[in-house]
Parts: C-alpha cells; structure tokens; sequence
C-alpha cells in the first residue's frame, strides 16, 4: 500500500514539476519578448529557418489536403444533391481549422523538432553554461528569437496553406469531379467571412507560438548526452503537436 | 569598482549541494584572492566542476553562500549578478565554443554583447586574444574544424577578451597530448602573468598543477580536504595526499563516484 502511495505521489510530483518549470521558463520568455537587447538578424535569420524553408512541406500537405476534402465533400454531399457547396466546405474548413493545424504540426515537426535538437546539443556541450557565464541570459537569447520568428511566419505560412488548399480543392473538383469552374469559384467565396480568415490567422500566431516555446524548453532542458537529445527532439515534436491540437479546441470555443 | 584587499574576490562558505540523493558538496569553505592561483585536485566526479560552476553561478548552492568581491551571488539583483560574471572568465572542458559562429565571432560575443566597441577595436581584440593563446588569425575557422587543444585555447581566447579580472578554469588539459598540455600550461601562466588574476583551476595532471599553483587544494567528501602549497603538497604524509601524488589506489579511500553527474538544468537557475 505505501509503495503504490509513494510512487503515486512521486508522479504527482514529477507532473506538477513539470507543469512548473513550463509557466517558469514561460513567464521568463514573456519577460525576455518585451526586454531589449532585440535581435533582429537572429530572428531574421529563424524566420528565414522556421519560416521560408517550410514552404514547400506546407504547401504540398496543404494542396493534397484542399485536394482530399472535395473527394471527401462529394462523396458526402452527393447523397443528398448538395454537390454544389463543395468549395464552400472547402474553404471554410481550409480558413478556419485545417490550414492553421496542419500547418502547426508540420511547422513542429520540422522546426520544433530542430530547436529541441539545437538547444540540445547546445546544452550538452556546456555552450548554454557558456553563455551564462559570458552574462548572457540564454532564454532571452535563444528563446524570443525562435518564439517571435514562429509567431510571426506561422500566419504567413497559413495565407499560403489556405490558398493552396482551396486552389486544391478546385482542381480536383473540376478536373476529376466536373464541377463547374464558375459556380465552384462563386460558391468558394459566397459564404465566406472575413472572420474565418482573422480566427484563423490568430489560431496560427499562438501555434506558432507554443510550438517553438515547447521547442526550446525541450532542448533547453536536455539531459544526458546524445541519447537526451533525441529524446528531447521526439517530446518536442509529441509535445508541441498535443498543445497545439488542445489550444485548438479552447481557441475555436473562444474565437467561434 | 576595485574591492578593499580585505575582501577575497571568491569566497564559498559553507556550500551544499545534492543531485538527488546524492550529496557531492557538504559544508564547502573556499577563499581565493587577487592574484592568487588555487588549483583543485580530486578524484573523478567528486564535485570539482560542480565547485566552479557556484563560483560563476551556474548552480544554485542547496545552503551556503557564494559571495564574489564580498556581494551573495544569490541575494543580489540579476543584473548585479551579470556585471559580477563579467569580472570572471571561464573556460570550459571542451571549450565550448558556439558551433554556429566562427572562431571570430565566438570570441567577439562578449565583446559585441557587453560594450560599445567599434567592429575595428573588436576585430583587433580578437586578433589579440588569439595571439596571446597563440592562434594567430584562424577568425575564419569553424569550432567543428578546431582539434580538441585548439577549441580549449579558443575557450580561453573567448574568456578573457573582456579582461575579466579572474579566470576560472575547468580541466584545461585533460586529455591533450604533453606538448599541446605544456602550450596550454603556457598559455595559462602568461595569463596570470599578465591579468594577475584570481584562479581556480580543476586539473588531474600534478605537472600542470605544480607548475601554475600558489596553493593546491584537494577535494574529498564534499569539501576541501586539505589545502597547501604545492611543495607541501608533494611532500605530504597525509594518506590521501600522497595517494594522490602517487597515484597508489590503495592508500586513497574508496570514493571513486560515477564520472560527471547531470545535473538538473532547472537547478541551474539561469
């Protein structure tokens, strides 16, 4: 009995440890966000990583997604004659949930993961001691540069998903499916709001975000070597992808 | 600000420090002054990097106080702490060096960090601290391209372009071969000749700690177990001295500990 209690409560422990040192080292990037030194070649130099070199991942998984959803859409609307409103669904689902999600995790992964992996090896080889000991605050020096580049590149990126999403959604609806190019156009845009872009835009700038805060606390935080790093890469990407689908559900609650 | 002779610019009282369960530093007490030269000895894993990580204040001591030019590290402002950091290079074992910057620019960091100098009175202190680890104009170099001396006396280039007014030292040597360990050694002495600092210095190596000593401390069960000058030091009757000097197993007391412990990087407080 006191053994189960004990490792109960040792997991507790660990949990809230956790939990602890994320709003930690959170409340440490807040302060270092609004804290010169500004480094605007560092975070040019991340947005150009985080941001430009995901573009063609973004766009192909954003092309096959428009793509899958008008297959998908018709396959559904056929059955009660509403074939019409395929681009509508499209875009709609394109703005508003899956150019902004998919976009996040495709983002974690590549870069996320990256960051994790650099602040890693930068913690094992004593480069992070190093800069404390040359009186460099690393969370302000490595955080905020790779945060700010992520919340700045991640709405850019999601103009570009959604377009390419929809011009896939197209495609495949008047290729393959023979919907009218016109009608499929005017209904695309018919019942679109401007809110459905903005809510998007904002879903994807706190994505943007968290991804590249659980990043870096994963890398920051590295333990053991070569083997801590891959691990701390993986929880990067485990991680950053799991808060950014819960963000998801309470931003939708919130912005709807 | 030059602090009064009285005040030692490194003093350690009392320092504790667990990982866990495992206590490495019990009740430590360390001074050293301007100009004084302590070289720590100890077996391996026995707390000597985690010693010179409270001086520069890379851990946070469980009790005890560090206090640097007679200022707790702990109890002053973060900004404070920072402007006392400065007044201390540190090398580390491998170096260290940023891999994304060049040697150049590793060594301008503090410099372009921390004053307002010119990029022309910057490019000339780097070239004069590369000069004074004799390594004259590899700027351009990458840290991947540098051999395992070459990083460390870059490490050492970096740690002392702000002049800082101690240095600190973490196995400079370890594992280098005799001749890159005699430049290291001289590299190391020519700095104190020149900047008179305040030194600690970890090393396994008694040649290079009776050559760059005024005082040897060796480290046991968490503390400083006896501390002499190295003439003393080699003379020493003292069963754990001279098993050190010796380097007979059997007259040491068994504490060989695990190589290099983890440390929490949340312990680090930074």
């Amino acid at each position: 009995m006191n053994a189960v209690l004990e490792l109960l409560g040792r997991g507790v422990l660990r949990v809230l440890e956790g939990v602890g040192r994320f709003f930690e080292l959170l409340g440490m990037t807040l302060r270092g966000l609004v804290t010169p030194p500004w480094a605007p070649s560092t975070t040019a130099r991340q947005v150009v990583r985080v941001g430009v070199d995901s573009v063609p991942v973004v766009l192909l998984t954003a092309f096959f997604t428009g793509g899958v959803l008008a297959l998908q859409t018709f396959k559904g609307f056929q059955r009660f004659h509403a074939e019409g409103y395929i681009g509508s669904v499209v875009a709609l689902s394109m703005l508003r949930e899956l150019g902004p999600v998919l976009t996040g995790l495709m983002v974690t992964g590549r870069a996320g993961s990256a960051m994790a992996a650099e602040l890693g090896s930068m913690r094992v080889t004593e480069q992070i001691d190093a800069l404390v000991a040359l009186a460099t605050d690393p969370v302000h020096y490595l955080f905020v540069p790779r945060v700010l580049a992520a919340i700045i590149v991640l709405p850019m990126l999601v103009v570009l998903s959604d377009a390419i999403g929809i011009a896939g959604g197209y495609l495949v609806a008047v290729t393959y499916l023979g919907a009218n190019p016109v009608v499929y156009v005017n209904n695309t845009f018919q019942y679109l709001d401007m809110d459905d872009l903005t809510s998007g835009l904002i879903k994807s700038a706190v994505f943007g975000f968290l991804l590249a805060l659980v990043g870096c606390q994963c890398g920051y935080d590295t333990e053991g070597g070569a083997e801590g790093v891959g691990r701390s890469t993986t929880t990067a990407v485990v991680m950053g992808s799991l808060s950014i689908l819960i963000a998801d559900f309470f931003l939708t609650k919130v912005l709807f | 600000m030059s602090a009064p002779a009285a005040v030692p610019a490194i003093r350690l009282k009392g320092i504790s420090k667990s990982f866990g369960a495992k206590k490495v530093l019990v009740g430590l007490d360390l001074e050293v002054r301007k100009g004084e030269s302590l070289v720590l000895l100890g077996q391996s894993g026995i707390g000597k990097s985690v010693l010179l990580k409270h001086v520069i204040g890379l851990l946070k001591p469980d009790t005890g106080t560090v206090e640097l030019y007679g200022r707790n590290l702990w109890a002053v402002p973060p900004r404070e702490r920072d402007e006392l950091r400065r007044k201390f290079g540190m090398s580390f074992q491998e170096g260290a060096l940023f891999d994304s910057m060049s040697v150049g620019e590793n060594i301008a960091f503090p410099l372009t960090r921390h004053t307002k100098k010119s990029k022309e009175e910057i490019a000339d202190r780097v070239a004069e601290c590369l000069d004074l680890v004799r390594l004259p104009g590899i700027e351009e170099k990458r840290p991947s391209e540098l051999s395992g001396g070459m990083k460390r006396r870059v490490g050492f280039a970096r740690a002392i372009a702000l002049q800082p007014e101690n240095l600190l030292f973490d196995e400079p040597t370890t594992g280098l071969d005799p001749v890159t360990t005699d430049v290291v050694v001289k590299v190391i002495s020519e700095m104190r000749n020149r900047l008179k600092p305040a030194a600690i210095t970890i090393t396994h190596d008694l040649k290079v700690a009776f050559s760059i000593a005024d005082r040897v401390g060796l480290l046991s069960e968490g503390r400083i177990y006896a501390e002499m000058t190295p003439k003393e030091f080699e003379q020493s009757k003292d069963p754990r001295v001279a098993a050190f000097v010796t380097g007979n197993s059997e007259l040491a007391p068994p504490e060989a500990e695990p190589e290099r412990r983890t440390e929490r990087a949340g312990e680090a407080h930074v």
